[in-house]
C-alpha cells in the first residue's frame, strides 16, 4: 500500500516537472518563465522526495529527504527572487502585453 | 497569416511532446542498469525529457536573464534525479548529493542575480 502511494506521489511530481519546463520553452517573458519554473521546484521536486519518504519510510534515506525538502522550502524562493529582480534592474524588458509593473513604479515614485 | 503560423507551430509543439511521453510510457524499456523496475527507469527518461527542454532555453535564451533561470531550474530538478536514483539502488548517499546540490544551486542563483544587477560580489 505504501508502494502504490509513494508511487502516486511520484508521478504527481514528474508531472509538475515536464509542465514547468514545457511552461519554460512556451511562456513569452522572462518573468512568465520563472513563475511557471518555480511551480515546478516546489511542488515537483518536493513531491518526489515526499514520495521518496513515503517509499522508505523512517530511515537514513527518509530522514535525509525530509531535510532536503525543508531546504529547498526555504532556499528557493529567495533565489527566485533575487533571479527575478536582477533580471528587473539589468533592463529586461516586460512582454509588451503585460498589464502593470508595480517595482517600476516604486523605483519611478522614490527618484 | 503571422497568427495561422503560429497556431501551426504551437500544433507541432503539442504533438512532439505528447507523442515523446506516449513513446516513454508504452514502449517496453528493457530495465535500465539491470534494475527490476521498469516504472522508475520510465521516471529516468521523462526526467531526461526536463533536461532536455531545461538545455533547449540554456542555448536559445534571448537575454542573460533566461540562462541564468534554465541553470537554476536545471540544479533543482537534478535535486529530482538524484531522489529517484536512490529509491531501486537502496543507497543513501545519493540524497546527499542531492542536498550539496540545492546548496551550491542556491549559491550560483544568488551570485548570477548579482551579476545581472551589476554589482561586485562584496557589496
Amino acid at each position: 500500500m505504501s508502494e502504490i502511494i509513494g508511487y502516486i506521489f511520484i508521478i504527481i511530481g514528474l508531472a509538475f516537472d515536464i509542465f514547468g519546463c514545457i511552461g519554460l520553452i512556451r511562456l513569452p517573458d522572462v518573468y512568465n518563465r520563472l513563475q511557471a519554473t518555480t511551480k515546478c521546484v516546489t511542488l515537483g521536486t518536493c513531491s518526489i522526495l515526499f514520495g521518496t519518504i513515503v517509499l522508505k519510510g523512517v530511515s537514513a534515506t527518509g530522514i535525509k529527504a525530509f531535510l532536503c525538502i525543508v531546504f529547498l522550502l526555504l532556499t528557493s524562493p529567495v533565489a527566485a527572487h533575487a533571479l527575478s529582480r536582477g533580471a528587473h534592474i539589468s533592463g529586461v524588458k516586460l512582454w509588451d502585453k503585460s498589464v502593470c509593473d508595480q517595482y517600476a513604479d516604486d523605483k519611478r515614485g522614490k527618484a | 497569416m503571422e497568427k495561422r503560423l503560429q497556431g501551426v507551430r504551437w500544433c507541432v509543439g503539442l504533438l512532439g511532446i505528447s507523442a515523446v511521453l506516449l513513446f516513454i510510457s508504452v514502449y517496453p524499456i528493457p530495465s535500465l542498469l539491470q534494475w527490476q523496475s521498469p516504472f522508475l527507469s520510465r521516471c529516468f527518461f521523462i526526467l531526461m525529457v526536463c533536461f532536455a527542454l531545461c538545455l533547449v532555453r540554456l542555448m536559445r535564451g534571448l537575454t542573460p536573464a533566461d540562462r541564468a533561470v534554465a541553470v537554476d531550474t536545471l540544479g533543482i530538478l537534478i535535486v529530482g534525479f538524484c531522489a529517484i536514483l536512490s529509491i531501486p539502488t537502496g543507497r543513501d548517499w545519493y540524497i546527499d548529493i542531492a542536498i550539496a546540490w540545492a546548496l551550491q544551486s542556491f549559491i550560483g542563483a544568488l551570485a548570477l542575480a548579482k551579476y545581472l544587477e551589476g554589482r561586485g560580489f562584496d557589496e
